[in-house]
């Protein structure tokens, strides 16, 4: 069975700067991240190839640079990378962003069955959380949000047990494969890489995956086909925070300070 | 019954084949080693050896040491005395008397003289052991041990009793002089007599008595901690000279092992260390981490090794792998032949168990080679240090706070940036004076001095990263070494020639590791230069700082130990203050770790007393109004320990704090 963990390389948005005049991110110099989710997404398919004896495949949509991001999975252990990459992908909204990622799954479960995909619950810079649910119903695979964890795995019967975490509560689901699950990050804690590992990934090749490949409509995916676009970006305004007391000096009189504020707005209850 | 030459002649070989035995066993183990060059400096090592082999400079630092002084060198002089009786053994002709008279006098008086020392000194030996051990002799490890001390002591004792049997027996026969044996001639006149033995059946039983002596300790040395007369002095010679502040380079090839994850990992003189130690417990009497209850002990360190060396040697010597593990793995407690993980993690790489090792074993570097396995081909090790990790490689400080916030600390100060050619000092601001908010305080402090010295100065701003001790101190070379690999071209491409830091870590690791690099530049830590300001009067120090109160200096390892800077800190306070800085009662080369050094800092200290407490508790026994350090981690650790300890109105201050007021005065 094909494991696939669909990763997303994004800007390390606590560096990111929102030009204030032209209204749009400052990328410059900025470096990129495997976005946070991601690393729990692949962490979790590589416990299931150490469990099971799954293979994984990483999936990564992305400029050619994306490349680094699927290093960095080949050096925790994934068995293939490939980078889909191509000018037609480019400017992708969430539909043409699962179109294609469903679209490569489909090509490897030709080769081999895919069993699971698992994808982050969402990314830390376009924020929708929809491509997951998007790839699942292209798939036409069973979709399970917000796994906290995996209870149980039956890869004979081919069912799934997890357990999702939702606002103040969790449900426990069972599943027929395949299926793609998004996870958060309370699933799991990330390995980090041996040596022999990274050194290993210099090595190993990332395989890229142009429309040549996939052979797509290009009415349907890149700018073209996608219906939603980003109009504007803006920072909202926000108060000017203040500093209170000189914690650093006299933390307990600042935090008395802090406590009195809070009360005289009416911000705290006692 | 008269020495038999050939009776004598069949236990020699039984004792020497089985020495040679011995002996071969081990040393050919230690070839077992990675290769290693120690034989570099030939001068500085033979010199070395003489002072603190010969010399037995760290022997002589405890008051026992004495006495090891007076058996050590009464080995060596009564060598000659052995030397004599084993060819006499085999050539009853051959023996001193063919030298001339007077010579022959000189030389039995001071054999006699030395084996009554040396008698003494065994006998002191005993009593220590049996009426007044120290807390590091009455542990359990060394209760294990005590029957083998025991017996070689008391071997050691039968030795000289049966030297001067046989000398007054030989007095009592007329065949010496016993002027040339004061002691021996004491004995003939009072002791042979009432013993109801006739002096030629002393004779002949004292010289057996000597000769089984002589040779069961032979036999037995190769077996016992006394293998360390055969390794002490060599080990000596051969040791690092370096001082234990940096860690040798990692070549990094696919399809090689890194660390040290079993024995033969280690190299040849790793393995030759654990055969030298005396197992005389001054490393882990010493050792922040095992004083304060950790499961850390660096005796136990060395004595793994060894132990495990033994175990494994059969195997490894078949191409076999070794069957018992250097290193317990997860949870598993330190055992026979192996250490703990968490034994491996709790050491602050203080450097304290080096400085007091009489045969100059090295400690760290082996507990360092080891997390270097653990954190390289295990990937195993304490939960935080994840995030520890990910934070240096993401965004180049511990933290993992943006970049873009490094000159955050500038606040309403002019700071420059570096610019070759026009800025003399390149600021070393490093990530706790940049992102650390009490540290902040310090770098500002720092800042204007430099101002008011009138110094040029500037920084490297937002590119500036960590400098990658604590990856190093933690054994994640891979990331060190590309770390120091951009730090070092940043450094050479801006033109840097001088830095100045003010965190001893920043301090030796841009000094002392970036050298492996090929980084040879002037760096200088905060209070070398601020006294190299005040001695060449450049900082007018209107006033004395008097509101600081009684000012309790405490030396960082890294400033002192690792790197010697002993004089600037106290110098700078003295000056500020008018007063010399009040001392721990462990300070300069024997101060006591803040428990942060290592990568400590970033780890969570659960097992036994947290090490600051420990030393905040010694600090204010010596009643001071403030603390004084030259460390960010230092800074954190006194702190942290005071609010613990409720240390009321105590304050902790950076010695460039405490010169800043002083200008301000
Ligand atoms: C600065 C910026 C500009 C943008 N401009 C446009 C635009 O002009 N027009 C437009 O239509 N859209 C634009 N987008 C939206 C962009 O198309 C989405 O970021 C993208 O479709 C993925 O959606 P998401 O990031 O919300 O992912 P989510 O749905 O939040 O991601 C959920 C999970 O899906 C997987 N995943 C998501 N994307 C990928 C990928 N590329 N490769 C592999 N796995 C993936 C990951 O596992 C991820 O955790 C922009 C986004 C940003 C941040
Ligand atoms: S370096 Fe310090 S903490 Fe580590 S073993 Fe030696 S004395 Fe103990
Ligand atoms: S390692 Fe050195 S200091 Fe420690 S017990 Fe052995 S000889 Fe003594």
């Amino acid at each position: 069975m094909l494991v696939v963990v669909c990763i997303k390389q994004v800007p390390d948005t606590t560096q990111v700067q929102i030009d204030p005049v032209t209204n749009t991110l400052v990328r410059e110099g900025i470096p990129f991240i495997v976005n946070p989710y991601d690393a729990h997404a692949l962490e979790e398919a590589l416990r299931l190839k150490d469990q099971f004896g799954f293979r994984v495949a990483a999936l990564s949509m992305g400029p050619p640079n994306a490349e680094a991001t699927l290093k960095k999975a080949l050096a925790l252990g994934v068995d293939e990378a490939i980078l889909l990459s191509d000018r037609v992908f480019g400017g992708a909204d969430t539909l043409a962003t699962s179109r294609v990622l469903s679209e490569a799954i489909a090509k490897l479960n030709q080769r081999e069955q895919v069993g699971i995909v698992i994808c982050g619950k969402q990314t830390i810079d376009g924020d929708t959380a929809q491509v997951g649910p998007g790839i699942a119903t292209r798939l036409g695979y069973t979709q399970l949000t917000l796994v906290d964890h995996i209870e149980k795995l039956d890869p004979f019967q081919e069912r799934i047990t997890v357990r999702r975490k939702l606002e103040g509560r969790h449900e426990i689901v069972e599943a027929p494969l395949p299926v793609l699950l998004t996870v958060v990050r309370e699933v799991n804690r990330p390995r980090y890489p041996t040596v022999p590992m990274r050194l290993e990934s210099e090595e190993a090749v990332v395989q890229i995956w142009s429309n040549q490949e996939l052979q797509l409509d290009q009415n349907g995916i890149g700018l073209k086909g996608s219906p939603t676009w980003v109009s504007r970006i803006f920072s909202p305004q926000r108060e000017k925070g203040e500093i209170v007391g000189d914690g650093a000096v006299d933390p307990a009189g600042a935090a008395h300070l802090l406590v009195d504020r809070l009360l005289s707005r009416d911000l705290l209850v006692v | 019954m008269a020495p038999n030459p050939k009776l004598f002649a069949f236990l020699l070989a039984l004792s020497a084949s089985t020495f040679v035995i011995g002996c071969y066993r081990r040393f050919s183990l230690v070839a077992l080693g990675r290769p290693e060059y120690r034989l570099d400096a030939l001068g500085t090592r033979f010199s070395r050896m003489l002072r603190l082999a010969f010399g037995q400079e760290r022997v002589l630092g405890k008051p026992f040491g004495a006495n090891h002084f007076i058996i050590f060198w009464s080995f060596i002089i009564l060598a000659v005395a052995n030397a004599e009786f084993l060819v006499g053994g085999l050539l009853p002709q051959a023996s001193l008397t063919a030298l001339p008279e007077p010579l022959q006098h000189a030389l039995l008086f001071l054999f006699d003289l030395v084996s009554l020392l040396a008698l003494a000194g065994v006998l002191f030996a005993f009593a220590r052991r049996l009426f007044f051990p120290e807390p590091s002799l009455s542990s359990d490890y060394v209760k294990a041990r005590s029957p083998e001390a025991f017996l070689i002591l008391s071997l050691i004792a039968v030795l000289m009793l049966a030297y001067f049997g046989m000398h007054a027996a030989r007095i009592a026969l007329g065949s010496e002089d016993p002027s040339a044996l004061p002691v021996s001639a004491l004995i003939a006149a009072n002791l042979v007599a009432p013993l109801a033995i006739t002096p030629s059946a002393l004779a002949a039983w004292s010289w057996w008595l000597h000769a089984l002596a002589l040779l069961s300790f032979f036999a037995y040395l190769p077996q016992s901690k006394h293998m360390h007369i055969l390794t002490a002095i060599p080990n000596c010679f051969l040791s690092d000279l370096e001082r234990p502040n940096t860690q040798p380079r990692e070549e990094f090839k696919r399809g090689m092992r890194f660390g040290v994850g079993r024995i033969d990992d280690f190299t040849w003189k790793d393995l030759f260390d654990s055969f030298s130690c005396t197992e005389c417990g001054r490393c882990q009497e010493t050792c922040p981490a095992a004083g304060t209850g950790k499961s850390l002990n660096p005796r136990s360190i060395i004595h793994a090794i060894k132990t495990n060396l033994l175990a494994n040697g059969a195997a490894l010597r078949t191409g076999d792998p070794p069957s018992l593990p250097l290193i317990e793995a997860g949870e598993a407690k330190s055992g026979e032949g192996s250490s703990g993980e968490a034994a491996i993690w709790a050491c602050t790489t203080c450097g304290a168990c080096m400085s007091v090792c009489p045969v100059l074993i090295e400690h760290m570097p082996k507990i360092v080679k080891m997390r270097r396995h653990l954190v390289q081909m295990k990937a195993s090790f304490p939960e935080e240090l994840t995030t520890f990790f990910e934070n240096i490689e993401a965004r180049y400080n511990p933290w993992g706070i943006a970049p873009t916030e490094r000159t955050k600390w500038h606040g309403t100060l002019q700071v420059k940036a570096f610019e070759e050619g026009k800025t003399e000092y390149l600021l070393y601001v490093g990530c706790a004076g940049a992102f650390d908010a009490r540290q902040k305080q310090v770098t500002v402090a720092l800042a204007t001095i430099l101002d008011a010295a009138g110094v040029s100065w500037g920084t490297l701003g937002k590119v500036e990263r960590c400098c990658g001790d604590s990856l190093r101190r933690l054994g994640n070379e891979y990331v060190f070494e590309r770390t120091a690999r951009d730090n070092v071209n940043l450094l050479v491409e801006r033109g840097v020639k001088k830095i100045v830091t003010q965190c001893p870590h920043c301090f030796s690791t841009l000094k002392n590791d970036y050298r492996q690099y090929g980084l040879e530049l002037e760096v200088v830590h905060h209070s070398e230069l601020i006294a190299a300001l005040i001695a060449a009067g450049k900082l007018d120090l209107k006033q004395r700082v008097a509101d600081l109160g009684r000012l309790l200096f405490h030396d960082s390892c890294y400033l002192g130990r690792h790197n010697e800077v002993y004089a600037a800190p106290r110098q700078v306070l003295t000056a500020a203050t008018g007063a010399s800085p009040v001392e721990f009662a462990r300070n300069g080369e024997r101060s006591f770790c803040c428990g942060a050094g290592g990568g400590r800092m970033w780890q969570e200290e659960q097992e036994g007393e947290r090490i600051n407490l420990n030393r905040v508790r010694e600090a204010l026994r010596q009643e001071p109004d403030t603390i004084c350090v030259s460390c960010p981690y230092c800074l954190t650790m006194m702190e942290d320990g005071l609010k613990d300890l409720q240390g009321g109105s105590v304050k902790v201050k950076d010695l460039a704090e405490v010169v800043a007021e002083g200008l301000r005065a």
